[in-house]
């Protein structure tokens, strides 16, 4: 419904305008702040345009810089995120497609309870786990290692992925499920000729939102791994807890950047399908 | 039957049950372990000699717990009411045909994608008096200009409701928009042709036919408030002192910080009850809504 008048269209865009301002603000400092020096902000707080470009803070917060004593950077546990989100992200996105694949698909006795069941762990509070995490990741040997965070992280994303999936898949027609069943095909044959080749817009949803939630995530981080295992939001509070006492924006900053990097580059080329994935997960 | 016939048979079984069979398990079964391990007298390791409800009425006591709630209720309120409000002003802003709407939706949407660390870590920086804000305003001349609800104990849970508004405000949008551009374009015109004004229109005809949607973001929302963990530990630590403290926050300090695993399991059983207010009312009403909507179908 647009309203035409000049005015009108002016208050509008000032007011849009001026909101994306306040949006983009933290994106700004965090920004020209990695590239300032410690002094220029020690000087001018951390609002404030470079005096001149510093590039060295990106070098020195990768590979040298010291997170509780250790003076490798972030750049460990940089790949230490990576180690963790990529095989969780794989791994649960093809046991969600299976999964999604035989809930919708291959109706089973009591398959909308294990539907719901599946469906409370995606609400459940990560609170409830830890607990039992503690044991179990204890009697496997797996306490502070990377396969533990990556175990949780299949685990808990198999509800997520599987919720993603089953509502995809309850679209493909049944007729087209019977013909090729009466051809004799079976399980994993409809699953490679007819499921999948439908399945890459799902599929890339779900590897958007399993990799943005495991590379953010924090609580388990810090509660399952210590140390050199830690993966970067647990060794970012670690840095600023630390810097609490002598503060370094500037390498800060560029700390924050390296850990916001590969999920914000992941939005930027993948915002079409991490919107749809917001309203399939939030409204069905 | 060949042996590989009966192998093609079973082998589906084995692929499809270990993964529902984990998962269900582990959604079923670690609940109830904290559940138990909330009855029992557990401390730095879990034991299981029955404690009662002990540890909910010690926790219920303490002050932890009593400010953390407090401070869910402001916390919870504001977030929901600012982040809806923001996004729908976003929403109903971009439903203007505007130019580039492209280029807003990405911009009001990108804290989406960052972490609550993240996030965080720099609204911490921004509203910190001695470098933030309030530094900016002074330097430009205002020098008796004050910022510093992050080291006010009264206003130290406002910063967590503007960095959650900043990082929300774009899903509220997202859904919001998804709802306003689904409105039927006959029932618009027909409004129109009634002489509705542009404000009228949205009041009396778009909002309404959207309700569902609003009740959906809510939910959603008051979730996310509940959850809320992270944010706190990079912003405010839960402080200064325990002004900022969250539930979420509670349950991690007496888990792990002062080993007492039955108390902190009982705070991360009231946790989930939490939830469950918010969650089953809801759970109900979209079924209400179904049946209904099947029995007019």
């Amino acid at each position: 419904m647009p309203d035409r008048t000049g005015l009108a269209r002016l208050a509008i865009h000032t007011t849009l305008i001026l909101l994306a301002g306040f949006f983009l603000v933290p994106l700004l400092v965090v920004v020209l702040n990695a590239l300032r020096s410690n002094s220029d902000i020690a000087h001018t707080g951390v609002i404030g345009l470079p005096r001149e470009l510093t590039w060295s803070n990106f070098s020195r917060t990768w590979s040298s810089y010291c997170i509780s004593e250790h003076c490798d950077g972030v750049q460990p546990y940089f790949w230490n995120s990576v180690r963790m989100a990529v095989p969780a992200t794989a791994i649960s996105t093809m046991l969600g497609a299976l999964n999604g694949y035989s809930l919708a698909l291959w109706r089973f006795r009591g398959d909308t309870i294990v539907f719901g069941i599946m469906t409370l762990g995606v609400f459940l509070p990560e609170q409830m786990r830890l607990v039992p995490w503690v044991i179990v990741l204890r009697d496997l040997g797996l306490f502070n290692t990377i396969s533990g965070l990556v175990l949780i992280h299949t685990v808990q994303g198999i509800s997520f992925t599987t919720l993603f999936c089953r509502n995809y898949y309850t679209s493909i027609p049944a007729d087209l499920l019977k013909a090729a069943r009466i051809d004799g095909a079976g399980f994993f044959r409809i699953f490679g000729r007819i499921v999948l080749p439908l399945s890459p817009p799902i599929l890339i949803v779900t590897v958007i939102w399993q990799f943005t939630g495991i590379w953010n995530e924090y609580l388990y981080g810090v509660t399952f791994s210590a140390g050199e295992q830690q993966p970067i939001t647990a060794a970012l509070i670690a840095l600023s807890a630390r810097l609490s006492e002598a503060p370094q924006y500037g390498e800060q900053s560029a700390a924050v950047l390296l850990a916001a990097a590969p999920t914000l580059v992941v939005y930027l080329f993948g915002g079409r399908y991490f919107l749809r994935g917001l309203t399939a997960g939030a409204v069905k | 039957m060949t042996l590989r016939e009966r192998w093609g048979r079973v082998l589906p079984h084995l692929v499809i049950w270990p993964p529902i069979v984990i998962s269900c398990a582990y959604v079923l079964v670690f609940s109830a372990w904290t559940v138990w391990v909330s009855f029992t007298r557990s401390t730095l390791l879990p034991e299981y000699s029955w404690a009662g409800w002990r540890n909910y009425s010690t926790m219920l006591a303490t002050r932890n717990w009593q400010i953390a709630y407090t401070n869910l209720f402001i916390y919870g309120v504001c977030f929901v009411v600012f982040t809806m409000a923001v996004g729908l002003l976003l929403a109903v802003l971009i439903d203007q045909r505007v130019r580039a709407e492209n280029v807003y939706r990405a911009i009001f949407l990108y804290p989406l994608a960052v972490s609550f660390v993240v996030t965080g870590t720099v609204w911490g920086w921004l509203l910190n008096p001695t470098i933030g804000v309030q530094s900016l305003v002074r330097g430009l001349g205002w020098t008796s200009f004050r910022f510093d609800w992050l080291i006010d104990r009264d206003m130290a849970i406002y910063t967590i409701v503007i960095a959650g508004v900043w990082q929300a405000s774009g899903f509220a949008m997202a859904l919001l928009l998804a709802g306003l551009r689904s409105v039927d374009a006959d029932l618009l015109k027909s409004a129109q042709i009634d002489g509705a004004g542009p404000v009228r229109m949205y009041l009396r005809v778009v909002f309404p036919t959207i309700g569902p949607i609003f009740i959906a973001v809510l939910v959603m929302l008051l979730q996310f408030a509940i959850k809320t963990y992270d944010l706190v530990v990079a912003l405010t630590a839960g402080g200064p002192g325990l002004a900022s403290t969250l539930p979420s926050v509670v349950v991690y300090d007496f888990m792990f910080q002062r080993g007492e695993l039955a108390e902190g399991s009982a705070a991360a059983v009231m946790l989930l009850a939490s939830l469950a207010i918010v969650l089953v009312p809801y759970g109900l009403y979209r079924r209400w809504q179904q049946r209904r909507a099947g029995s007019h179908a």
